[in-house]
């Protein structure tokens, strides 16, 4: 395939770009130094602290309820990271047929393999060969806005 | 040097990036089009079982694509732009030796290992689809035409699932023998013609044809193809690209363009995304070329065709001197009365912008001018491209080619991420 790479913005995703700011390193001629400045380090940067596997990592927007115990609201935005293993308890997304939602992933003693909501009116969902399952990724962070009023 | 060279080949790039994060697409045929919705550039397996060919004109196509429950796409280069970053990057993690050779192949220089190169390749590929979504094959063998020769045939055997290593294998010859001549890499049509007019029709063929003959036939082109095929590295790896000669920013109207007012509203967008990108390396340009042009298509008469260029003893990286530059260019070669249906712009003479000459009459106020593009380059990386434009950059404009099924990009704009229930 003949690709037209000049018409080709590669847009790297910018995980980390952090702020610039005053590394407090140089001492002011005049005056006293600050005391504090021997403890500026760096600024806490959110992309370091929730996101382990940035090349693996993809944002997801919530819009159904069936997780509102576990915290997930419509409107939640999710850290989904696609490199992190999963097992029994995770929140994961999954993908069944040609759906995908987001669950609490249980594998019983017995293997069997089940989807379950965190709202009473849903109820779990037991995979069966016949459906196509998948699990897409493990939900790491949810985050939830609150509006301004 | 490497011991063994892989080609990682990402399959249906482009509609595998679409499936990745619509699940309704899952085992349906997806095609994706080419700029202003032209034609087919891309194909889903089921697509391509469907009969659906590629570069088939979508109006052609539209129909079959409908009743065998496919979906049609725009190209969505920014989703496939992050999407090749990602695997590109990632495979830094399996070796140092990469050589990007487009938006979905890398060549992979792999060394000694206590591990089979089959193992390390189905590690790789099992990586890349587990953090990406994206389906990969990869080939590998002595040389880099080789390793391309591999990779078709990865993709194609079912057996191989997606991975086959022919470094000193004894299904190398085998592999080579069900390898028509014409899909070996660098081999044209043309030369096809040629080779098998003498007789010349598998791989193997090529492999053990005398050099001599091959250098007549087909050129030191075709001896060096030769060389390969016998496992001889002759394309080494392209570890480190040369540093960049021009850049160019392109495209095809969606419709006729007549007027100049238009033309000049296209090139000051192609001409603010080439500034933005000449900034973002800290470069700076001496010159700027346009050329604009009828569709190549049309009857003599009609077709028109030029180009211009400025240079400037003082480089810049700055959008409205850039701008000024090329209207004066434009204005020079801008024939009223024709359709016109492409334009673009090359950025030349390039320089690093932070060793430029002080220029002798203006340098405090094209300082300033700097630090407004900076600003400007950090509210539009915030707030999407166009935010903060000249006001002729008018990105909307009549030139605008279609993308009328342009899938959200879902990587890269945070108000258009995947959405689930």
């Amino acid at each position: 395939m003949i690709i037209q790479l000049k018409e080709i913005e590669i847009c790297s995703a910018h995980f980390s770009r952090k702020l610039t700011r005053p590394l407090f390193s140089e001492r002011v001629q005049a005056g006293f130094p600050s005391p504090a400045d021997r403890h500026i380090e760096d600024r806490i940067d959110l992309n370091q602290e929730l996101i382990r596997h940035p090349l693996a990592t993809f944002y997801v927007r919530v819009i159904g309820d069936s997780m509102v115990d576990e915290g997930i609201f419509p409107g939640t935005l999710l850290v989904v990271d696609r490199a992190e293993q999963t097992k029994s308890g995770d929140i994961v997304l999954a993908r069944i047929n040609a759906d995908v939602c987001v669950k609490e992933l249980s594998i019983g003693d017995d293997g069997s393999v089940w989807l379950l909501s965190k709202n009473s009116s849903y109820a779990p969902i037991e995979i069966t060969e016949e459906m196509e399952f998948e699990v897409w990724g493990r939900v790491m962070w949810s985050i939830t806005p609150h509006p301004l009023q | 040097m490497p011991q063994a060279i892989a080609l990682l080949d990402c399959n249906n790039f482009y509609a595998s990036c679409e499936r990745i994060f619509d699940a309704r697409l899952h085992k349906r045929p997806i095609v994706v089009l080419s700029n202003n919705d032209g034609c087919i550039i891309s194909r889903s397996d089921e697509a391509k079982e469907a009969g659906v060919p590629m570069g088939a004109k979508l109006f052609k196509v539209a129909g079959l694509i409908d009743e065998t429950g496919g979906e049609i796409f725009s190209s969505n280069y920014e989703l496939y732009g992050d999407m090749s970053a990602r695997v590109m990057e990632n495979l830094a993690e399996f070796t140092p030796e990469i050589e990007v050779y487009s938006i979905d192949e890398a060549f992979l220089g792999l060394g000694e290992s206590k591990k089979s190169f089959t193992a390390i390749g189905r590690e790789i590929q099992e990586a890349i689809e587990k953090r990406t979504g994206l389906p990969v094959s990869i080939g590998i063998a002595e040389t880099k035409t080789l390793a391309k020769l591999a990779n078709r045939l990865a993709r194609e055997s079912k057996k191989a699932k997606g991975v086959l290593d022919l470094f000193r294998s004894p299904y190398s010859e085998l592999a080579l023998k069900r390898t028509e001549v014409g899909k070996v890499w660098g081999i044209g049509p043309n030369y096809a013609r040629t080779l098998v007019e003498n007789k010349v029709k598998t791989a193997f063929d090529l492999r053990e044809m005398d050099l001599r003959r091959a250098r007549k036939l087909l050129s030191v082109v075709g001896a060096r193809i030769v060389m390969e095929l016998r496992g001889i590295q002759t394309l080494p790896l392209d570890l480190d690209p040369p540093p960049r000669r021009s850049i160019t920013c392109s495209r095809s109207f969606g419709q006729n363009v007549f007027e100049l007012k238009v033309l000049r509203e296209a090139v000051a967008v192609f001409l603010a995304q080439a500034a933005e990108k000449l900034r973002r390396h800290c470069l700076a340009a001496h010159s700027v070329t346009i050329f604009i042009s009828t569709n190549r298509f049309n009857a003599p008469s009609e077709f028109y065709s030029n180009a211009q260029t400025y240079s400037s003893a003082y480089p810049t990286d700055i959008n409205h001197e850039l701008q000024a530059w090329t209207f004066d260019s434009l204005d020079k070669i801008f024939q009223a009365g024709f359709a016109y249906h492409k334009t673009g712009i090359v950025l030349s003479g390039l320089v690093p912008a932070d060793k430029l000459t002080t220029r002798m009459f203006d340098e405090t106020k094209w300082q300033r001018f700097r630090s407004v593009m900076k600003a400007v380059d950090e509210i539009n990386r915030k707030f999407g491209r166009n935010t903060v434009r000249l006001a002729i950059a008018n990105p909307d404009g009549a030139w605008q080619g279609k993308c009328a099924y342009r899938s959200p990009r879902y990587t890269t704009r945070f108000d258009e991420v995947m959405r689930v229930q």
